[in-house]
Order: C-alpha cells, then sequence, then structure tokens
C-alpha cells in the first residue's frame, strides 16, 4: 500500500496539481490576451474597443464568459449532435493538452518528454478536426465551405511548419524543448538565439503559425465577409465559447512555440546583473506577449488572402524556401562540424 | 506495471471496439472518424512499447495528414442511405463467401507458422546506453538500411508524380494570376487618356 501511495498516487496527485496551475494561469492570461488583441486592433483603426467593463475595460473578457455560458445553446435540428457537440470539445482540449510539455522556464515543465517538439507538431496537426467536424456536422452551406477551405489550408501549412522545426532541430540535436532553448544560451545574448541565423526560418514559421491558426490575413475557414463566420455559424453560446478558447489557445501556443524555438525561450536577452536576476518566467511570458503583439498587429494591418494566393504561398513559396534552408543549414553544420 | 497494463487494455480494448465500429457504423464520416480514433489507440499503444517517435510520427502522418484527406473526401460524398442499405443485403452472400474464404486461408497460414527461436537475436540491433529511442532510430536507418530507406522515398515520389501526372490538365481560358504581369504595371501601360467627342463615346 506504501508503495502504491509513493509510486502512483502522489506523483500523479503532483502532476494533476501541476496542470491545475498551469491551465488557471494560461486561462487568465489568455483573458488578458484577448482584450489586448482587440484593444489593439481598436488602436490601430483609432477606436477606443473595450473600455466599459471594470477599469480600462479590463474585465471585458470576463463579462464575455458570463455571456456566452448564460445564453441558450441552440442545436440545429438538422445537424449530427454528437459530432456537433465534440468538435468545440476537440478543438479546445487539444490545444490545452500541448501545453503539457510547454517549459516556462528552467525546469518548469509538466511532462520533459524526449519527443517534445513532435508532440506539440502532432496535437496542432489535430487541430484542424475540431474545424471539419464542426463544418460538417452543423448541415450547413457556409459551415461546410469553411470547412473544405480549413482542411486544406492547415494541411498546407503543417508541412512548411515541419521543414522549419527541422532546420531547428538539425542545429539543437534533441527533440527536447527544454534543450531547444538551452542550445540557445550564447556568449551574445538575444543574438545568439535562433531568430538570428535561422532569420528567414523565423519569418516562414511566424507566417504559417498565422496561417495554423486561422489567424487573418488567413482566416478562410471563418471569413465573415463571405461565409458569414465559416465553420462557425451554427455554433451559439458555451459550444461557440470552446470554439473560441481553443482558437486562443493555439493561438498562445503558437506564440510559446516561436519563443522556444526562436526567441531562447526564457533565457533573458543580456546575460548581466538586472537581467539576468529575473525569473526565467517572466521572460517567457514577456517574450510571448510580444509575439502575440505582432499577431495582433497582423490582424489590424493586412488584408485577407484570396484562397488561391494563399495555396501559392503555402505551396510555392515556402515548401521550397524551407526545403532549401534544410539543406542549406545541413551543409553548413557538416562542413563546419558545428553542434549544439 | 499495473499503470501499464491498465492503460495497454485500455488503448488495446478503445482500439479494437473503434477498428469495429469503423466497418459497423451506417455514416462513413462516423466511420472515417472511428478510424482516427483508432489511429490514436494505436499511438497510445506504441508508446507503452517505449517507441515515442513512431508514435508521435503516427499521429503527425496518419491522423494529421492522411485521415484528413479521407475526412475531406468522405465528407463530400453525396450518400443515400437507404439505397446504401438495399445494396449490402443484396450482396450479402457473396461478401460473407469471400470474408469466409480469407478466414479460413488466415487460419491455415497462421496455425502452420512459426517463430524461429534464434530471428530475435539476429534481427535486434542492441541500443547503447543512454541513447534515446529517436536517435538509435536514426543510426540504424541512416547507416544499416539507407538503402531501403532511399527505396522507400523513391517509391513515394514516383507514386507523387504519377497522381499529379493523371491529374494535371491545362484548360484554356483560365484566367490566371501573373504576379510579375501586375508587378510590372505602371501608369504608362495601364493607363490611357483619350480625347472623347461629345455624343460619340469611345
Amino acid at each position: 500500500m506504501a508503495e502504491f501511495w509513493t509510486s502512483y498516487l502522489l506523483p500523479g496527485l503532483i502532476i494533476a496539481l501541476q496542470s491545475v496551475v498551469l491551465l488557471v494561469a494560461l486561462l487568465i492570461i489568455i483573458a488578458f490576451l484577448l482584450l489586448a488583441d482587440r484593444k489593439v486592433w481598436a488602436a490601430v483603426q483609432m477606436r477606443r474597443g473595450p473600455n466599459v467593463v471594470g477599469p480600462w475595460g479590463l474585465l471585458q473578457s470576463f463579462a464575455d464568459l458570463l455571456k456566452f455560458v448564460f445564453k441558450e445553446p441552440v442545436i440545429p435540428a438538422a445537424s449530427n449532435k454528437g459530432v456537433f457537440l465534440l468538435a468545440p470539445l476537440i478543438s479546445c482540449i487539444l490545444a490545452l493538452s500541448a501545453w503539457a510539455v510547454v517549459p516556462v522556464s528552467g525546469g518548469w515543465v509538466i511532462a520533459d518528454i524526449n519527443v517534445g517538439i513532435l508532440y506539440i507538431f502532432a496535437i496542432s496537426s489535430l487541430g484542424v478536426y475540431g474545424v471539419i467536424m464542426g463544418g460538417w456536422a452543423s448541415n450547413s452551406k457556409y459551415a461546410f465551405l469553411g470547412a473544405l477551405r480549413s482542411a486544406a489550408q492547415m494541411v498546407s501549412y503543417e508541412v512548411s511548419i515541419g521543414f522549419v522545426i527541422i532546420t531547428v532541430l538539425l542545429c539543437v540535436g534533441s527533440l527536447n524543448l527544454t534543450d531547444i532553448v538551452m542550445a540557445q544560451k550564447g556568449d551574445y545574448g538575444l543574438f545568439s538565439w535562433f531568430w538570428l541565423p535561422l532569420f528567414p526560418m523565423f519569418i516562414v514559421f511566424f507566417i504559417s503559425a498565422l496561417a495554423e491558426t486561422n489567424r487573418p490575413p488567413f482566416d478562410l475557414p471563418e471569413a465573415e465577409s463571405e461565409l458569414v463566420a465559416g465553420f462557425m455559424v451554427e455554433y451559439s453560446s458555451t459550444p461557440y465559447l470552446l470554439f473560441m478558447l481553443g482558437e486562443y489557445v493555439s493561438i498562445t501556443l503558437m506564440c510559446a512555440l516561436t519563443t522556444i524555438l526562436f526567441l531562447g525561450g526564457w533565457l533573458p536577452p543580456v546575460d548581466i546583473a538586472p537581467f539576468n536576476l529575473v525569473p526565467g518566467i517572466i521572460w517567457f511570458v514577456l517574450k510571448v506577449c510580444f509575439v502575440f503583439f505582432m499577431f495582433a498587429m497582423v490582424k489590424a494591418m493586412v488584408p485577407r488572402y484570396r484562397y488561391d494566393q494563399l495555396m501559392r504561398l503555402g505551396w510555392k513559396v515556402f515548401l521550397p524556401l524551407s526545403l532549401l534552408m534544410v539543406f542549406i543549414v545541413a551543409i553548413v553544420l557538416q562542413l563546419t562540424g558545428w553542434t549544439a | 506495471m499495473i499503470l501499464g497494463q491498465l492503460f495497454f487494455f485500455v488503448f488495446a480494448g478503445v482500439m479494437i471496439a473503434s477498428a469495429v465500429m469503423v466497418v459497423g457504423s451506417r455514416n462513413p464520416v462516423h466511420s472515417v472518424l472511428f478510424l482516427i480514433l483508432a489511429f490514436f489507440n494505436a499511438a497510445g499503444l506504441f508508446l507503452l512499447l517505449g517507441a515515442e517517435f513512431l508514435a508521435m510520427i503516427l499521429v503527425v502522418v496518419y491522423v494529421g495528414a492522411v485521415a484528413v484527406l479521407f475526412l475531406f473526401v468522405v465528407m463530400m460524398l453525396d450518400m443515400d442511405f437507404a439505397e446504401l442499405r438495399q445494396g449490402a443485403q443484396e450482396y450479402l452472400p457473396v461478401g460473407a463467401l469471400v470474408g469466409l474464404i480469407i478466414l479460413v486461408e488466415l487460419l491455415v497460414v497462421i496455425g502452420g507458422w512459426t517463430l524461429d527461436p534464434q530471428v530475435v537475436q539476429t534481427s535486434a540491433a542492441p541500443v547503447a546506453e543512454g541513447v534515446s529511442n529517436t536517435t538509435a532510430l536514426g543510426q540504424i536507418l541512416f547507416t544499416r538500411y539507407i538503402f531501403f530507406f532511399q527505396i522507400a522515398g523513391l517509391v513515394l515520389l514516383v507514386a507523387m508524380i504519377g497522381a499529379i501526372v493523371l491529374t494535371l490538365r491545362h484548360k484554356e481560358n483560365v484566367k490566371r494570376q501573373s504576379i510579375a504581369a501586375q508587378v510590372a504595371r505602371d501608369p504608362k501601360t495601364a493607363v490611357e487618356v483619350r480625347k472623347v467627342e461629345t455624343g460619340k463615346g469611345i
């Protein structure tokens, strides 16, 4: 019995506690990121944005949460009810489960697995199922068109994300996320992070992350001017909330992944006294917020791509470019014999 | 150990149940969704064996890409379920006969099949201590089996080229975007100023 306690129950309880802490912190941060997204968008358009609920509108996301939860969920009569309700759950749970392997500071990770980056890649490639299932089960033409668009879009951009990750892995020599961050620790502070040596890949990854998370200018699955709200058009109340939450969790995940792969994770930008005394988690959150700010600015400034342009960019520009970079990085590493 | 066995039975049980549902469910979209569940549980079984790289690749390739295309195609089928069921009863005897023959053949083959006791020692390459599963796989795949690896890649390349050749058609009268032509436009080539006489038009 004592052996059962020490080897199963106690570790299990610790993991559950860690997960709860991570999830609560993540969801609170996302509530404010959502507000920040709207504020940035409003500022670019010279509006004020949400400013009524709480001081400077800080409680707007919580008011929205209550509004969604108390509304009546409407399920279309001709829909496939099981799949219809499963789709938002899948998109939310998958996005949250990917956070299990994200190291937010040195050693601050729930599951420090060997194939961490592959796990995130696998889980984020599943995100498309929430969209496809939701679009199909709604039994509506707009929703179905949105689902068809997203299926092709997300599969296309996954390919280039995969190659970008391979270039980083070639430099690191490990699939563990903590190792990837530690490999960027160098003498030159922020200039030894991977964004500089792998610069074109940093841009390709950023744009592909936009496409992977259905953010504007790649928000064709929910293009409101042509498809009303795309795959989400029949959703209301809590199922809609879950779709929104899943979307923002996966956006934050992509920001975190950009931070880990290219911006040195929790490492301080300058490795001298006032900067390296700040806890790693603060740097990590700051970098995630910076990448999210870039996401929000793109949303505010760039018009939506047409569908054939989207496909052209993915297959004819990013795929050859990232393949070429894998080739070049491999050759350079082989010739210089440099391994982190 | 108990936990591992428990998870094995969960993964295996769900996998077999969903595999049955792939064949059994009426709606083809539900079949594909159950197929995805089966893939997912197979990945779980790989994880229990300690083959984490294979598990993740299974999810990335089969669940994340192949099954998406399956779902994509199946969703677009215009299904008439009543007609589908009518046909099923008609072909039931033939299908049952074929299934029975294959079952008997499988029983004959598996019944007379024994594993050579030495085969385990000859095939398993020893994995060095402290080397992760992924590294070990890469070391053996890119040294000992590089030829087979390249051949497999070549087969896939041929299949890909074949699919493109079969489906590529150059249609006439399709307006395509030529980005070079668009960028090369300037006011001199794009705008023409004309003097229009009253009552005539251009």
